[in-house]
């Protein structure tokens, strides 16, 4: 066991998926200058060398600011022999590449009748809660879930970015990564060498017996803190962080509400149509009958990112945010 | 350049395969056997076989919503093409994609694109693979004029030539974005825009000639193989047919002189004419090479005609690899 951070587990997935298969490149804005530490072996380029040295110029490519070509080159490439992985840096610049993302990378092989194999990651970071304001600060997986053929990961830990980030790399399916920039400097012990999460598994991060919350990306954090508050008030709470949104892994959530009886879904995304909204609608569809209370969803509400720190921190969920939908659940008493 | 009488009567006879393929498709299309809408390649023939000639086996291509002559003349198989248009199970696509989204994966069709410029990009990756790989293949993309004012096009150019990548941009300019004459909405000459990204960009103005475009073409792509980086070819040519089977608008947006002066160059009949008078081929055999590819026509049709149409479970096959678990 190593004691590695978000960025430094993303960044070893990729050097040992590098290491392990030529066909692996990596493409995008100033990857060669590893500006977001996750191209090299270590924190600075004399430590123990950036990918560009690792790897060579043919494998580590700086892209001009075209994200709509990035997008489609990757996805030309994945149907010709590479393997690509697509550093969009701002999960807001997957916008500028949305007919490329839509209707190339995501319809390929089915327009095709399966003749195509699109094998590729796209790895973007969502800014949030760091004052980037509304042209940087989206969460924008929801839209992407609402699209067949894509695959989506949130991972909310390190170990989970790494071994998620490998599967991805190993997949013949698009995968797009979403990566929350609060979560870059957290830190945990993990597994040494290659290792592989599937997609499609949840993960139980606490048990709990009173309430289910599931959790996506920065709020599985936030949600562990409100357990513990919860805790010494003797409400037990049982969360689950899904780690890939596609696949979903309902089992998981339908097995813990049937135990619990009420759930709360913490979603840093919007609110209308988002994550937590989907994964209400499977519970409320296949776990009615489970349920002593109303589903609560916690998100952002549906505004535009404000600049100001002032007025931007309260919007996403947070601990107390998540306690009080969790004391609310608890509160109601079943009518039946 | 110097072709093998072989290769000049391949020519003719793939010109005369998208031709026939086309008329039949068209009047498929209105006696309502082929659902949804059909564009065909009639009268552009020389331009997309002199194009696709020019590549070799293991090259790859893309190209767009007019797209049956583009696999067609890279060499793919008639009946599953015309299965495909039909929405049979046999279809190229097994019925997914249809007229418009042909793929031939087996012949480098990586696939025709709807939306008018965004199979440049796909185009643009199979040649990044090319050179990561060393695999000395070449790719092309082939769109038309209305597609030169999509901004992906130049993002593409832009990059393949900073990567100097094996790819061949190809304008099929017809002239008219549906009834928008592309003089209208496009400023300067195309094939000039190629300066600005340091790569050639030639014009053939004689696109009815499939030896031009040949040349064109060739030259590009020998270029590209031995690494010399991307070129824009940009081919004058016509459509014979409306924009789609069955449209009727009621302006006539192409004037009668000019159609007339198209007409007159028919792509088939001045190559019939050159192969003739060169002494490439007699009559027996020009017309040997009509009655067979006529009869590849009927084959073709006999095999849509006799394909299954596809189970409803194909609905939701090939969206991943393998289904997916849990309620998806």
């Amino acid at each position: 066991m190593t004691v590695t951070s978000y960025l430094g587990a993303i960044g070893a997935a990729q050097r040992e998926a590098m290491e392990a298969d030529e066909r692996v490149i990596i493409i995008g804005e100033d990857v060669e200058a590893n500006v977001y530490g996750t191209m090299g072996g270590g924190k600075s380029r004399a430590d123990k060398g950036d990918f560009l040295q690792m790897f060579g110029a043919n494998r580590i490519r700086n892209t001009p600011i075209s994200e709509e070509v990035m997008v489609g080159a990757a996805a030309g490439a994945a149907m010709t022999g590479l393997r690509p992985i697509v550093d969009l840096s701002y999960s807001t610049f997957l916008y500028m590449a949305m007919d490329q993302f839509i209707n190339q990378v995501a319809k390929s092989r089915y327009m095709f009748g399966g003749q195509a194999s699109l094998p590729v990651v796209f790895r973007s970071a969502m800014f949030y809660g760091l004052s980037t304001a509304a042209h940087h600060s989206d969460r924008p997986y929801p839209m992407f879930m609402n699209m067949p053929g894509l695959k989506i990961m949130v991972p909310a830990s390190p170990t989970d970015a790494k071994g998620l980030l490998r599967s991805a790399i190993d997949m013949d399916d698009p995968v797009l990564s979403f990566e929350a920039c609060l979560l870059w400097g957290m830190k945990e012990d993990i597994q040494d060498g290659e290792f592989r999460i599937p997609f499609g598994v949840a993960r139980t991060v606490r048990a709990g017996t009173d309430v289910t919350v599931v959790a996506i990306s920065t709020a599985v954090p936030a949600a562990m803190q409100a357990a513990q508050k919860l805790e010494a008030d003797g409400i037990s709470v049982e969360i689950i962080d899904p780690r890939t949104l596609v696949p979903f892994h309902s089992e998981a959530v339908l097995n813990s509400v049937a135990k619990t009886g009420r759930l709360v879904v913490a979603d840093p995304a919007n609110r209308t149509c988002g994550a937590a909204a989907e994964i209400s609608a499977i519970v409320a569809e296949q776990a009615f009958d489970c349920l002593k209370a109303p589903i609560i969803r916690v998100t952002t509400p549906d505004t535009h990112v404000p600049f100001s720190p002032a007025i931007e921190k309260q919007l996403y969920p947070n601990a107390t945010t998540i306690a009080d939908a969790v004391r609310k659940a608890v509160a109601t008493k079943p009518k039946h | 350049m110097t072709l093998a009488n072989d290769t000049l009567l391949e020519m003719q006879r793939r010109m005369l395969r998208i031709r026939l393929f086309d008329e039949r498709a068209s009047k498929m299309v209105k006696r309502g056997e082929i659902p949804g809408t059909v564009h065909t390649s009639i009268g552009q023939e020389a331009q997309v076989v002199g194009a696709c000639m020019a590549l070799a086996e293991g090259d790859t291509m893309t190209g767009n919503h007019r797209s049956h002559g583009h696999p067609i003349g890279k060499g793919a198989k008639l009946g599953p093409l015309m299965a495909e248009l039909v929405g049979k199970a046999w279809g190229v696509c097994g019925g997914k994609g249809g007229s418009m989204h042909l793929a031939d994966f087996k012949v480098g069709s990586l696939g025709e694109s709807g939306i008018v410029g965004s199979s440049i990009p796909i185009a643009t990756g199979a040649a990044l693979s090319s050179k990561v790989l060393n695999k000395k293949s070449v790719s092309l993309a082939f769109f038309g004029d209305g597609a030169a004012n999509q901004g992906c096009l130049y993002e593409a150019m832009n990059l393949s030539s900073v990567w100097g990548l094996p790819i061949v941009f190809l304008c099929e300019n017809n002239q008219y974005a549906l009834s928008t004459p592309a003089y209208t909405v496009t400023a300067g000459k195309i094939a000039d825009r190629a300066a600005g990204f340091n790569m050639p960009g030639v014009r053939v103005e004689d696109g009815q000639s499939v030896l031009a475009v040949y040349d064109a073409v060739r030259t590009a792509v020998d270029r590209a193989r031995s690494g010399k980086g991307p070129s824009l070819v940009e081919v004058m040519t016509y459509r014979f047919n409306e924009h789609s089977e069955g449209l009727r608008l009621a302006v006539d947006y192409r004037n009668a002189a000019e159609k007339e002066s198209w007409l007159k160059r028919d792509p088939i009949k001045l190559f019939r004419s050159y192969l003739s008078e060169n002494g490439v081929a007699d009559e027996a055999t020009l017309a040997d090479i009509e009655s067979e590819v006529a009869a590849e026509i009927e084959a073709a049709v006999q095999f849509a005609d006799e394909s299954p149409f596809p189970e409803l479970s194909v609905a939701y096959k090939d969206i991943y690899t393998e289904p997916l678990g849990g309620s998806q």
